[in-house]
Protein backbone atom coordinates (compact mmCIF):
# COMPACT_ATOMS: atom_id res chain seq x y z
CA UNK A 1 0.00 0.00 0.00
CA UNK A 2 2.50 2.33 0.85
CA UNK A 3 4.49 1.85 -2.56
CA UNK A 4 1.74 2.25 -4.25
CA UNK A 5 1.15 6.05 -2.52
CA UNK A 6 4.35 6.57 -3.23
CA UNK A 7 4.49 5.50 -6.65
CA UNK A 8 0.85 7.70 -7.09
CA UNK A 9 2.08 10.48 -4.96
CA UNK A 10 5.35 10.75 -7.44
CA UNK A 11 2.99 10.59 -10.49
CA UNK A 12 0.85 13.55 -8.75
CA UNK A 13 3.81 15.84 -8.42
CA UNK A 14 5.02 15.13 -12.07
CA UNK A 15 1.20 16.25 -13.13
CA UNK A 16 1.55 19.25 -11.35
CA UNK A 17 4.49 20.26 -12.72
CA UNK A 18 3.09 19.86 -16.16
CA UNK A 19 0.35 21.73 -15.53
CA UNK A 20 1.94 24.41 -14.33
CA UNK A 21 4.42 24.66 -17.02
CA UNK A 22 1.69 24.48 -19.58
CA UNK A 23 -0.56 27.14 -17.80
CA UNK A 24 2.55 29.56 -17.44
CA UNK A 25 3.44 28.80 -21.33
CA UNK A 26 -0.37 29.61 -22.47
CA UNK A 27 -0.59 32.58 -20.73
CA UNK A 28 3.03 33.42 -21.90
CA UNK A 29 2.69 33.80 -26.06
CA UNK A 30 -1.14 35.23 -24.82
CA UNK A 31 -0.78 38.12 -27.24
CA UNK A 32 -0.89 41.48 -25.78
CA UNK A 33 1.57 43.47 -22.64
CA UNK A 34 -0.42 43.61 -19.66
CA UNK A 35 1.20 46.55 -18.52
CA UNK A 36 0.27 48.47 -21.90
CA UNK A 37 -2.86 47.25 -21.95
CA UNK A 38 -3.65 49.06 -17.91
CA UNK A 39 -1.95 52.16 -19.21
CA UNK A 40 -3.47 52.27 -22.96
CA UNK A 41 -2.06 53.07 -26.01
CA UNK A 42 -0.72 56.49 -25.05
CA UNK A 43 1.76 55.53 -22.60
CA UNK A 44 5.64 57.21 -21.89
CA UNK A 45 7.97 54.31 -22.55
CA UNK A 46 9.82 54.85 -19.15
CA UNK A 47 6.44 54.47 -17.59
CA UNK A 48 5.64 51.31 -18.73
CA UNK A 49 9.51 50.07 -17.93
CA UNK A 50 8.55 51.35 -14.43
CA UNK A 51 4.80 49.24 -14.51
CA UNK A 52 6.53 46.39 -15.95
CA UNK A 53 9.17 46.09 -13.05
CA UNK A 54 7.08 46.82 -10.68
CA UNK A 55 4.51 43.84 -11.67
CA UNK A 56 7.88 41.86 -11.96
CA UNK A 57 7.24 41.72 -15.83
CA UNK A 58 10.71 43.08 -16.67
CA UNK A 59 12.83 39.71 -15.83
CA UNK A 60 13.53 36.29 -18.22
CA UNK A 61 10.30 33.92 -18.38
CA UNK A 62 12.15 31.29 -16.37
CA UNK A 63 12.54 33.20 -13.51
CA UNK A 64 9.29 34.40 -13.67
CA UNK A 65 7.67 30.97 -13.83
CA UNK A 66 10.33 30.10 -10.47
CA UNK A 67 8.96 33.25 -8.79
CA UNK A 68 5.04 32.27 -9.66
CA UNK A 69 5.11 29.06 -8.56
CA UNK A 70 7.46 29.57 -5.74
CA UNK A 71 5.18 32.30 -4.49
CA UNK A 72 2.31 29.40 -4.69
CA UNK A 73 4.03 27.07 -3.02
CA UNK A 74 3.76 29.91 0.19
CA UNK A 75 0.48 31.33 -0.66
CA UNK A 76 1.49 33.90 -2.42
CA UNK A 77 -0.58 34.16 -5.82
CA UNK A 78 1.06 37.27 -6.86
CA UNK A 79 -0.90 40.96 -7.50
CA UNK A 80 -3.49 42.08 -9.64
CA UNK A 81 -2.82 43.87 -12.44
CA UNK A 82 -6.34 45.47 -12.27
CA UNK A 83 -7.24 45.50 -8.94
CA UNK A 84 -3.55 46.08 -7.34
CA UNK A 85 -4.71 43.61 -4.63
CA UNK A 86 -3.41 39.97 -3.53
CA UNK A 87 -4.45 37.79 -6.27
CA UNK A 88 -4.55 35.13 -3.11
CA UNK A 89 -7.05 37.63 -0.97
CA UNK A 90 -9.26 37.78 -4.34
CA UNK A 91 -9.72 33.73 -4.46
CA UNK A 92 -10.17 33.62 -0.75
CA UNK A 93 -13.21 35.80 -0.91
CA UNK A 94 -14.54 34.09 -3.81
CA UNK A 95 -13.32 30.28 -2.51
CA UNK A 96 -16.18 31.29 0.00
CA UNK A 97 -18.77 31.00 -2.67
CA UNK A 98 -17.58 28.30 -4.95
CA UNK A 99 -16.51 25.56 -2.57
CA UNK A 100 -20.16 25.69 -0.17
CA UNK A 101 -21.71 25.77 -3.63
CA UNK A 102 -19.89 23.04 -4.84
CA UNK A 103 -20.48 20.78 -1.25
CA UNK A 104 -24.34 21.54 -1.76
CA UNK A 105 -24.52 20.27 -5.02
CA UNK A 106 -22.60 16.95 -4.22
CA UNK A 107 -24.88 16.58 -1.56
CA UNK A 108 -28.05 17.54 -3.43
CA UNK A 109 -26.90 14.90 -6.24
CA UNK A 110 -26.36 11.94 -3.59
CA UNK A 111 -29.62 12.63 -1.94
CA UNK A 112 -31.41 12.21 -5.48
CA UNK A 113 -29.18 9.65 -7.20
CA UNK A 114 -28.81 7.20 -4.47
CA UNK A 115 -32.84 5.82 -3.85
CA UNK A 116 -32.90 6.26 -7.48
CA UNK A 117 -30.25 3.95 -8.18
CA UNK A 118 -31.46 1.55 -5.40
CA UNK A 119 -35.23 1.88 -6.61
CA UNK A 120 -33.76 0.76 -10.22
CA UNK A 121 -31.79 -1.69 -9.62
CA UNK A 122 -34.35 -3.49 -7.10
CA UNK A 123 -36.78 -3.00 -9.56
CA UNK A 124 -34.86 -3.99 -13.02
CA UNK A 125 -36.58 -4.25 -16.01
CA UNK A 126 -39.89 -3.10 -14.79
CA UNK A 127 -41.76 -0.09 -15.51
CA UNK A 128 -40.35 1.84 -12.54
CA UNK A 129 -36.50 0.73 -13.83
CA UNK A 130 -37.36 2.01 -16.88
CA UNK A 131 -38.84 5.59 -15.97
CA UNK A 132 -35.80 6.12 -13.77
CA UNK A 133 -33.15 5.08 -16.66
CA UNK A 134 -35.49 7.05 -19.00
CA UNK A 135 -35.55 10.43 -16.82
CA UNK A 136 -30.82 9.76 -16.23
CA UNK A 137 -30.45 9.78 -20.40
CA UNK A 138 -32.75 12.83 -20.32
CA UNK A 139 -30.56 14.25 -17.39
CA UNK A 140 -27.58 13.74 -18.96
CA UNK A 141 -28.58 15.01 -22.27
CA UNK A 142 -29.90 18.69 -20.70
CA UNK A 143 -26.87 21.12 -20.62
CA UNK A 144 -26.74 22.64 -16.82
CA UNK A 145 -26.51 26.01 -17.94
CA UNK A 146 -30.23 25.76 -19.41
CA UNK A 147 -31.58 23.65 -16.64
CA UNK A 148 -30.54 26.72 -14.49
CA UNK A 149 -32.11 29.26 -16.67
CA UNK A 150 -35.29 27.49 -16.96
CA UNK A 151 -35.32 27.24 -13.16
CA UNK A 152 -35.05 30.99 -12.82
CA UNK A 153 -37.60 31.55 -15.31
CA UNK A 154 -40.12 28.99 -12.82
CA UNK A 155 -38.57 29.33 -9.47
CA UNK A 156 -37.39 33.58 -9.56
CA UNK A 157 -39.39 34.72 -12.38
CA UNK A 158 -42.70 33.28 -11.77
CA UNK A 159 -43.22 32.12 -8.70
CA UNK A 160 -40.87 34.40 -6.67
CA UNK A 161 -39.17 32.06 -4.19
CA UNK A 162 -35.88 32.92 -5.34
CA UNK A 163 -33.97 35.93 -6.73
CA UNK A 164 -32.91 35.13 -10.37
CA UNK A 165 -29.11 35.94 -9.42
CA UNK A 166 -26.42 37.30 -6.92
CA UNK A 167 -25.36 36.01 -3.54
CA UNK A 168 -26.42 37.37 -0.13
CA UNK A 169 -23.74 37.25 1.37
CA UNK A 170 -22.93 34.55 4.63
CA UNK A 171 -22.63 37.32 7.03
CA UNK A 172 -26.45 37.88 6.39
CA UNK A 173 -26.67 34.53 7.80
CA UNK A 174 -26.33 30.74 6.89
CA UNK A 175 -29.59 30.99 5.81
CA UNK A 176 -30.02 33.43 3.48
CA UNK A 177 -26.41 32.18 1.90
CA UNK A 178 -28.01 29.17 1.64
CA UNK A 179 -30.71 30.12 0.07
CA UNK A 180 -29.48 32.05 -3.14
CA UNK A 181 -26.70 29.22 -3.65
CA UNK A 182 -29.75 26.68 -3.55
CA UNK A 183 -30.88 27.55 -7.38
CA UNK A 184 -27.09 27.09 -8.71
CA UNK A 185 -26.54 24.35 -6.62
CA UNK A 186 -30.16 21.88 -8.16
CA UNK A 187 -28.79 22.98 -11.80
CA UNK A 188 -25.48 21.60 -10.66
CA UNK A 189 -26.46 18.55 -9.38
CA UNK A 190 -29.25 17.27 -11.55
CA UNK A 191 -26.74 16.21 -14.26
CA UNK A 192 -23.98 14.58 -11.81
CA UNK A 193 -26.74 12.59 -10.53
CA UNK A 194 -28.31 11.60 -13.36
CA UNK A 195 -24.53 9.94 -13.89
CA UNK A 196 -24.23 9.04 -10.95
CA UNK A 197 -27.81 7.23 -10.43
CA UNK A 198 -26.48 5.10 -13.25
CA UNK A 199 -23.49 4.17 -11.44
CA UNK A 200 -25.70 3.45 -8.34
CA UNK A 201 -27.50 0.99 -10.33
CA UNK A 202 -25.32 -0.99 -12.66
CA UNK A 203 -22.98 -1.67 -9.38
CA UNK A 204 -25.83 -2.83 -7.47
CA UNK A 205 -26.97 -5.32 -10.16
CA UNK A 206 -23.52 -6.47 -10.60
CA UNK A 207 -23.76 -7.27 -7.06
CA UNK A 208 -26.98 -8.67 -7.01
CA UNK A 209 -26.29 -11.55 -9.03
CA UNK A 210 -23.24 -12.78 -7.06
CA UNK A 211 -23.23 -15.73 -4.71
CA UNK A 212 -23.29 -14.48 -1.28
CA UNK A 213 -26.78 -12.84 -2.22
CA UNK A 214 -28.25 -16.15 -2.93
CA UNK A 215 -26.80 -17.62 0.94
CA UNK A 216 -28.55 -14.61 1.76
CA UNK A 217 -31.62 -14.82 0.95
CA UNK A 218 -31.05 -18.58 1.46
CA UNK A 219 -30.37 -17.76 5.48
CA UNK A 220 -33.28 -16.84 5.44
CA UNK A 221 -33.55 -12.67 4.70
CA UNK A 222 -36.25 -11.39 2.98
CA UNK A 223 -35.54 -9.46 -0.59
CA UNK A 224 -35.79 -6.09 0.94
CA UNK A 225 -32.70 -7.18 4.07
CA UNK A 226 -30.36 -8.99 1.70
CA UNK A 227 -30.67 -5.36 -0.73
CA UNK A 228 -30.04 -3.33 2.06
CA UNK A 229 -27.52 -5.07 4.51
CA UNK A 230 -25.49 -7.37 1.57
CA UNK A 231 -26.65 -5.31 -1.79
CA UNK A 232 -26.01 -1.55 -1.31
CA UNK A 233 -23.41 -2.12 1.28
CA UNK A 234 -21.11 -3.91 -1.52
CA UNK A 235 -22.06 -1.66 -4.36
CA UNK A 236 -20.92 1.41 -2.79
CA UNK A 237 -17.13 1.40 -3.57
CA UNK A 238 -17.54 2.09 -7.48
CA UNK A 239 -20.52 4.68 -6.38
CA UNK A 240 -18.06 6.61 -3.73
CA UNK A 241 -15.26 7.05 -6.33
CA UNK A 242 -17.40 8.66 -8.61
CA UNK A 243 -18.42 10.53 -6.23
CA UNK A 244 -15.49 12.39 -5.13
CA UNK A 245 -14.40 12.97 -9.19
CA UNK A 246 -17.16 14.39 -8.96
CA UNK A 247 -16.94 16.52 -6.72
CA UNK A 248 -13.67 18.25 -8.48
CA UNK A 249 -16.07 17.98 -11.90
CA UNK A 250 -18.33 19.98 -9.51
CA UNK A 251 -15.83 23.05 -9.05
CA UNK A 252 -14.64 23.26 -12.72
CA UNK A 253 -18.38 23.07 -13.71
CA UNK A 254 -19.66 25.49 -11.39
CA UNK A 255 -17.40 28.36 -13.35
CA UNK A 256 -20.36 28.31 -16.52
CA UNK A 257 -23.52 28.05 -13.24
CA UNK A 258 -21.96 30.87 -11.89
CA UNK A 259 -22.28 33.12 -15.20
CA UNK A 260 -25.65 32.28 -15.13
CA UNK A 261 -26.57 33.37 -11.83
CA UNK A 262 -23.63 36.27 -11.60
CA UNK A 263 -22.42 34.54 -8.48
CA UNK A 264 -19.51 36.34 -7.38
CA UNK A 265 -16.99 32.54 -7.26
CA UNK A 266 -14.36 31.52 -9.39
CA UNK A 267 -16.02 31.17 -12.07
CA UNK A 268 -16.93 34.66 -12.81
CA UNK A 269 -13.68 36.33 -11.31
CA UNK A 270 -11.67 34.11 -14.46
CA UNK A 271 -13.60 35.63 -16.49
CA UNK A 272 -13.84 39.35 -15.63
CA UNK A 273 -10.37 38.69 -15.51
CA UNK A 274 -10.05 37.63 -18.89
CA UNK A 275 -11.81 40.27 -19.95
CA UNK A 276 -9.70 42.63 -18.04
CA UNK A 277 -6.56 40.44 -19.67
CA UNK A 278 -5.52 40.30 -15.90
CA UNK A 279 -3.45 37.20 -16.83
CA UNK A 280 -1.95 36.90 -13.23
CA UNK A 281 -5.27 36.03 -12.02
CA UNK A 282 -6.39 33.77 -15.06
CA UNK A 283 -3.15 31.96 -14.19
CA UNK A 284 -3.34 30.92 -10.75
CA UNK A 285 -7.19 30.78 -10.55
CA UNK A 286 -6.58 27.79 -13.92
CA UNK A 287 -3.16 26.32 -11.29
CA UNK A 288 -5.50 26.28 -8.47
CA UNK A 289 -8.28 24.34 -9.82
CA UNK A 290 -5.86 22.21 -11.82
CA UNK A 291 -4.52 21.38 -8.57
CA UNK A 292 -7.31 20.87 -6.54
CA UNK A 293 -8.89 18.39 -9.19
CA UNK A 294 -5.97 16.40 -9.42
CA UNK A 295 -5.33 16.21 -5.82
CA UNK A 296 -8.60 14.96 -5.48
CA UNK A 297 -7.95 12.46 -7.86
CA UNK A 298 -5.18 11.47 -6.33
CA UNK A 299 -7.01 10.87 -2.86
CA UNK A 300 -9.93 9.04 -4.39
CA UNK A 301 -7.23 7.01 -5.94
CA UNK A 302 -5.72 5.87 -2.56
CA UNK A 303 -9.19 5.44 -1.29
CA UNK A 304 -10.00 3.06 -3.72
CA UNK A 305 -6.43 1.24 -3.27
CA UNK A 306 -7.30 1.05 0.15
CA UNK A 307 -10.72 -0.89 0.13
CA UNK A 308 -9.52 -2.91 -2.72
CA UNK A 309 -6.13 -4.27 -2.37
CA UNK A 310 -6.27 -5.83 -5.82
CA UNK A 311 -5.64 -2.19 -7.37
CA UNK A 312 -2.27 -1.90 -5.57
CA UNK A 313 -0.76 -4.30 -8.11
CA UNK A 314 -1.88 -2.14 -10.90
CA UNK A 315 0.27 0.77 -11.91
CA UNK B 1 -32.38 -3.61 -33.72
CA UNK B 2 -33.21 -2.00 -30.20
CA UNK B 3 -35.87 0.44 -29.53
CA UNK B 4 -33.10 2.92 -27.93
CA UNK B 5 -31.04 2.41 -31.71
CA UNK B 6 -33.99 3.38 -34.20
CA UNK B 7 -35.05 6.30 -31.77
CA UNK B 8 -31.18 7.40 -31.03
CA UNK B 9 -30.63 6.96 -35.33
CA UNK B 10 -34.52 8.90 -35.98
CA UNK B 11 -33.38 12.26 -33.26
CA UNK B 12 -29.79 12.16 -34.72
CA UNK B 13 -30.65 12.00 -38.35
CA UNK B 14 -33.43 14.64 -37.79
CA UNK B 15 -30.35 17.26 -36.53
CA UNK B 16 -28.18 16.00 -39.15
CA UNK B 17 -30.70 16.47 -41.72
CA UNK B 18 -31.70 20.45 -40.67
CA UNK B 19 -28.20 21.11 -40.39
CA UNK B 20 -27.47 19.77 -44.43
CA UNK B 21 -30.94 21.64 -45.59
CA UNK B 22 -29.86 24.53 -44.00
CA UNK B 23 -27.20 24.88 -46.58
CA UNK B 24 -29.65 25.39 -49.64
CA UNK B 25 -33.08 26.40 -47.71
CA UNK B 26 -34.37 28.43 -44.17
CA UNK B 27 -37.38 29.53 -43.82
CA UNK B 28 -35.98 33.26 -43.65
CA UNK B 29 -32.31 34.84 -43.58
CA UNK B 30 -31.16 33.49 -40.65
CA UNK B 31 -29.34 36.94 -40.32
CA UNK B 32 -32.25 38.76 -41.50
CA UNK B 33 -32.37 41.69 -39.30
CA UNK B 34 -36.74 42.47 -38.88
CA UNK B 35 -36.94 45.08 -35.76
CA UNK B 36 -40.78 45.51 -36.53
CA UNK B 37 -41.64 41.63 -35.88
CA UNK B 38 -39.04 41.64 -33.05
CA UNK B 39 -40.30 39.22 -30.01
CA UNK B 40 -42.87 37.30 -31.67
CA UNK B 41 -44.04 33.78 -30.13
CA UNK B 42 -44.03 30.77 -32.24
CA UNK B 43 -46.97 30.85 -34.64
CA UNK B 44 -47.64 30.17 -38.23
CA UNK B 45 -45.36 32.54 -39.99
CA UNK B 46 -42.40 31.91 -37.69
CA UNK B 47 -42.80 28.39 -36.48
CA UNK B 48 -40.37 29.40 -33.26
CA UNK B 49 -40.87 33.12 -33.17
CA UNK B 50 -38.31 35.67 -33.62
CA UNK B 51 -35.67 37.36 -31.51
CA UNK B 52 -35.00 40.65 -30.27
CA UNK B 53 -33.62 42.13 -33.27
CA UNK B 54 -36.59 40.40 -35.40
CA UNK B 55 -34.48 37.75 -36.70
CA UNK B 56 -36.55 34.11 -37.35
CA UNK B 57 -35.09 31.72 -34.33
CA UNK B 58 -36.45 28.46 -36.78
CA UNK B 59 -33.91 29.66 -39.33
CA UNK B 60 -30.92 30.05 -36.81
CA UNK B 61 -31.80 26.76 -35.14
CA UNK B 62 -31.45 24.91 -38.32
CA UNK B 63 -27.90 27.18 -39.25
CA UNK B 64 -26.53 26.76 -35.57
CA UNK B 65 -27.16 22.92 -35.71
CA UNK B 66 -24.21 23.03 -39.03
CA UNK B 67 -22.36 25.11 -36.31
CA UNK B 68 -22.70 22.62 -33.30
CA UNK B 69 -22.07 19.37 -35.78
CA UNK B 70 -19.39 20.81 -37.40
CA UNK B 71 -17.75 21.53 -33.93
CA UNK B 72 -18.05 17.98 -32.49
CA UNK B 73 -17.61 16.50 -35.06
CA UNK B 74 -14.03 17.83 -36.04
CA UNK B 75 -13.24 17.55 -32.49
CA UNK B 76 -13.98 13.81 -32.86
CA UNK B 77 -11.98 13.88 -35.79
CA UNK B 78 -8.82 15.07 -34.01
CA UNK B 79 -9.58 12.46 -31.28
CA UNK B 80 -9.76 9.49 -32.96
CA UNK B 81 -6.87 11.09 -35.66
CA UNK B 82 -4.30 11.15 -32.71
CA UNK B 83 -5.65 8.70 -30.56
CA UNK B 84 -6.46 5.43 -32.37
CA UNK B 85 -2.36 5.91 -33.42
CA UNK B 86 -1.19 6.27 -30.32
CA UNK B 87 -3.31 3.68 -28.82
CA UNK B 88 -1.98 1.19 -31.71
CA UNK B 89 0.98 2.29 -30.92
CA UNK B 90 1.26 1.63 -27.45
CA UNK B 91 -0.65 -1.72 -28.14
CA UNK B 92 1.78 -2.69 -30.54
CA UNK B 93 5.13 -1.99 -28.35
CA UNK B 94 3.26 -3.12 -25.27
CA UNK B 95 5.34 -2.39 -21.80
CA UNK B 96 7.94 -0.58 -23.39
CA UNK B 97 9.43 3.02 -22.82
CA UNK B 98 7.01 3.78 -25.52
CA UNK B 99 3.61 2.75 -24.56
CA UNK B 100 4.83 4.09 -20.83
CA UNK B 101 5.14 7.79 -22.33
CA UNK B 102 1.84 7.44 -24.30
CA UNK B 103 -0.01 6.25 -21.19
CA UNK B 104 1.42 8.66 -18.57
CA UNK B 105 0.50 11.10 -21.34
CA UNK B 106 -2.62 10.29 -21.60
CA UNK B 107 -3.30 9.92 -17.71
CA UNK B 108 -1.71 13.92 -17.18
CA UNK B 109 -4.28 15.01 -19.96
CA UNK B 110 -7.23 12.87 -18.18
CA UNK B 111 -6.32 14.78 -14.73
CA UNK B 112 -7.03 18.41 -16.15
CA UNK B 113 -10.38 19.77 -16.05
CA UNK B 114 -10.82 19.88 -19.24
CA UNK B 115 -13.43 22.60 -19.12
CA UNK B 116 -11.39 24.94 -17.00
CA UNK B 117 -8.44 24.09 -19.83
CA UNK B 118 -10.70 24.67 -22.70
CA UNK B 119 -11.95 28.03 -21.05
CA UNK B 120 -8.46 28.58 -20.91
CA UNK B 121 -7.34 27.97 -24.75
CA UNK B 122 -10.52 30.13 -26.01
CA UNK B 123 -9.42 33.15 -23.59
CA UNK B 124 -5.77 33.50 -24.67
CA UNK B 125 -6.28 32.43 -28.09
CA UNK B 126 -9.17 34.12 -28.95
CA UNK B 127 -12.68 33.18 -28.86
CA UNK B 128 -14.28 31.78 -31.97
CA UNK B 129 -14.79 27.92 -33.54
CA UNK B 130 -11.50 27.02 -34.48
CA UNK B 131 -10.35 27.31 -31.07
CA UNK B 132 -13.20 25.95 -29.47
CA UNK B 133 -12.97 22.58 -31.69
CA UNK B 134 -8.95 22.86 -30.63
CA UNK B 135 -9.90 22.77 -27.07
CA UNK B 136 -12.17 20.20 -27.12
CA UNK B 137 -10.37 17.82 -29.26
CA UNK B 138 -7.34 17.66 -27.18
CA UNK B 139 -9.45 16.18 -24.52
CA UNK B 140 -10.57 13.20 -26.67
CA UNK B 141 -6.88 12.45 -27.98
CA UNK B 142 -6.81 10.71 -24.71
CA UNK B 143 -10.44 8.85 -24.46
CA UNK B 144 -9.58 7.25 -27.96
CA UNK B 145 -5.67 6.33 -27.03
CA UNK B 146 -7.33 4.35 -24.22
CA UNK B 147 -9.92 2.69 -25.58
CA UNK B 148 -7.78 1.78 -29.05
CA UNK B 149 -4.92 0.37 -26.56
CA UNK B 150 -6.67 -1.32 -24.75
CA UNK B 151 -9.20 -3.44 -27.12
CA UNK B 152 -5.88 -3.84 -29.28
CA UNK B 153 -3.73 -5.41 -26.30
CA UNK B 154 -6.64 -8.19 -26.24
CA UNK B 155 -6.07 -8.75 -30.30
CA UNK B 156 -2.44 -9.17 -29.73
CA UNK B 157 -2.45 -12.51 -28.07
CA UNK B 158 -4.76 -13.91 -30.55
CA UNK B 159 -4.22 -16.79 -32.96
CA UNK B 160 -5.12 -14.75 -36.64
CA UNK B 161 -1.97 -12.03 -35.49
CA UNK B 162 0.31 -14.95 -34.53
CA UNK B 163 -0.56 -15.34 -38.02
CA UNK B 164 0.05 -12.73 -39.63
CA UNK B 165 3.30 -12.58 -37.79
CA UNK B 166 4.46 -15.69 -39.02
CA UNK B 167 3.79 -14.57 -42.65
CA UNK B 168 6.56 -11.66 -42.21
CA UNK B 169 4.16 -8.55 -41.70
CA UNK B 170 5.79 -5.59 -39.75
CA UNK B 171 3.92 -4.19 -36.33
CA UNK B 172 2.61 -1.02 -38.07
CA UNK B 173 0.69 -3.41 -41.19
CA UNK B 174 -0.75 -5.72 -38.69
CA UNK B 175 -2.28 -2.95 -36.70
CA UNK B 176 -3.65 -1.04 -40.03
CA UNK B 177 -4.76 -4.12 -41.66
CA UNK B 178 -5.68 -6.64 -38.53
CA UNK B 179 -6.05 -4.40 -35.58
CA UNK B 180 -7.99 -1.42 -36.85
CA UNK B 181 -11.04 -3.69 -38.49
CA UNK B 182 -11.61 -5.23 -35.24
CA UNK B 183 -11.17 -2.05 -33.04
CA UNK B 184 -13.48 0.07 -35.53
CA UNK B 185 -16.56 -0.81 -33.73
CA UNK B 186 -15.94 -0.03 -30.19
CA UNK B 187 -14.35 3.31 -31.91
CA UNK B 188 -17.78 3.96 -34.03
CA UNK B 189 -19.85 3.60 -29.89
CA UNK B 190 -17.42 6.11 -28.33
CA UNK B 191 -17.25 8.12 -31.62
CA UNK B 192 -20.69 8.80 -30.63
CA UNK B 193 -20.65 9.46 -27.04
CA UNK B 194 -17.91 11.78 -27.67
CA UNK B 195 -19.72 13.32 -30.33
CA UNK B 196 -22.36 14.21 -27.84
CA UNK B 197 -20.28 15.41 -25.53
CA UNK B 198 -18.70 17.66 -27.97
CA UNK B 199 -22.16 19.22 -28.50
CA UNK B 200 -22.92 20.49 -24.66
CA UNK B 201 -19.43 21.19 -24.52
CA UNK B 202 -19.31 23.75 -27.71
CA UNK B 203 -23.01 24.85 -26.50
CA UNK B 204 -21.49 26.10 -23.12
CA UNK B 205 -18.05 27.45 -24.46
CA UNK B 206 -20.29 29.63 -26.53
CA UNK B 207 -22.51 30.29 -24.09
CA UNK B 208 -19.74 32.23 -22.36
CA UNK B 209 -18.79 33.96 -25.54
CA UNK B 210 -15.71 31.91 -26.16
CA UNK B 211 -17.39 29.74 -28.73
CA UNK B 212 -18.18 30.43 -32.54
CA UNK B 213 -18.94 34.45 -32.85
CA UNK B 214 -21.14 36.32 -34.14
CA UNK B 215 -22.89 36.54 -37.17
CA UNK B 216 -22.21 32.68 -36.74
CA UNK B 217 -25.52 31.41 -35.31
CA UNK B 218 -24.84 28.94 -32.40
CA UNK B 219 -26.94 27.17 -30.06
CA UNK B 220 -25.03 28.24 -26.91
CA UNK B 221 -24.65 31.97 -27.61
CA UNK B 222 -28.87 31.88 -28.51
CA UNK B 223 -29.36 30.98 -25.24
CA UNK B 224 -27.19 33.37 -23.76
CA UNK B 225 -28.55 36.28 -25.54
CA UNK B 226 -31.65 34.75 -24.24
CA UNK B 227 -30.95 35.16 -20.73
CA UNK B 228 -32.47 38.45 -20.25
CA UNK B 229 -34.92 38.48 -22.07
CA UNK B 230 -36.58 35.17 -20.02
CA UNK B 231 -38.79 37.01 -18.49
CA UNK B 232 -41.08 37.99 -21.54
CA UNK B 233 -39.67 36.23 -24.48
CA UNK B 234 -39.61 32.82 -22.67
CA UNK B 235 -39.71 30.82 -26.42
CA UNK B 236 -35.62 31.96 -27.26
CA UNK B 237 -34.38 30.09 -24.23
CA UNK B 238 -36.95 26.96 -24.56
CA UNK B 239 -36.21 25.97 -27.89
CA UNK B 240 -32.08 26.26 -28.26
CA UNK B 241 -31.85 24.77 -25.42
CA UNK B 242 -34.50 21.89 -26.67
CA UNK B 243 -32.63 21.68 -29.79
CA UNK B 244 -29.36 20.59 -27.58
CA UNK B 245 -31.04 18.01 -25.67
CA UNK B 246 -32.90 16.61 -28.86
CA UNK B 247 -29.46 16.15 -30.47
CA UNK B 248 -27.64 15.06 -27.43
CA UNK B 249 -30.30 12.34 -26.15
CA UNK B 250 -30.27 11.38 -29.76
CA UNK B 251 -26.42 11.00 -30.20
CA UNK B 252 -26.55 9.08 -26.55
CA UNK B 253 -29.36 6.82 -27.41
CA UNK B 254 -27.23 6.05 -30.56
CA UNK B 255 -24.40 5.11 -29.19
CA UNK B 256 -26.00 2.77 -26.36
CA UNK B 257 -27.78 1.05 -29.41
CA UNK B 258 -24.90 0.67 -31.25
CA UNK B 259 -23.09 -0.65 -28.35
CA UNK B 260 -25.81 -3.47 -28.06
CA UNK B 261 -25.90 -3.91 -31.57
CA UNK B 262 -22.17 -4.51 -32.58
CA UNK B 263 -21.23 -6.44 -29.16
CA UNK B 264 -21.33 -10.00 -30.19
CA UNK B 265 -21.96 -11.44 -27.10
CA UNK B 266 -24.75 -9.23 -25.95
CA UNK B 267 -26.43 -10.88 -29.28
CA UNK B 268 -25.90 -14.17 -28.66
CA UNK B 269 -27.39 -13.59 -25.25
CA UNK B 270 -30.15 -12.42 -27.18
CA UNK B 271 -30.97 -14.79 -29.29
Amino acid sequence: MLRYAFKRLISLLISLVVASVVIFAVIEVAPGDPASFMLGVNAQEDTLAALRAELGLDVSNAQRYLDWVGGMLVGDFGTSYTYRTPVSQMIADRMWVSLPLALYALILSTLIAFPAGIYAAARRGKPGDLTVMGATQLGIAVPNFWFAMMLVLIFAINLRWFNAGGFAGWNKGLWAGLHSLTLPAIALALPQAAILARVMRSSLLDILGEDFMRTARAKGLTYRQALWRHGVRNALIPVLTILGLQFSFLLAGAIIIEQVFYLPGLGRLVFQAISARDLIVVESVVMLLVFAVITVNFLVDLAYAAVDPRLRSRT
Amino acid sequence: MSRNLILGAVLSSLVLLAAVISFVWTPYDHAALNIPNKLQPPNARHWFGTDHFGRDTFSMIMVGARTSIAVALVAVGIGVGFGVPLGLTAAARQGSWLDEVIMRGNDLVFAFPSLVIAILITAVFGAGAINAIIAIGIFNIPVFARITRGAALSLWGREFILAARVSGKGAARISAEHILPNVANLLIVQGTIQFSLGILAEAGLSYVGLGAQPPTPSWGRMLADAQTMVSFAPHLALIPGLAIIVTVLGLNLLGDGLRDWLDPRIRVARA
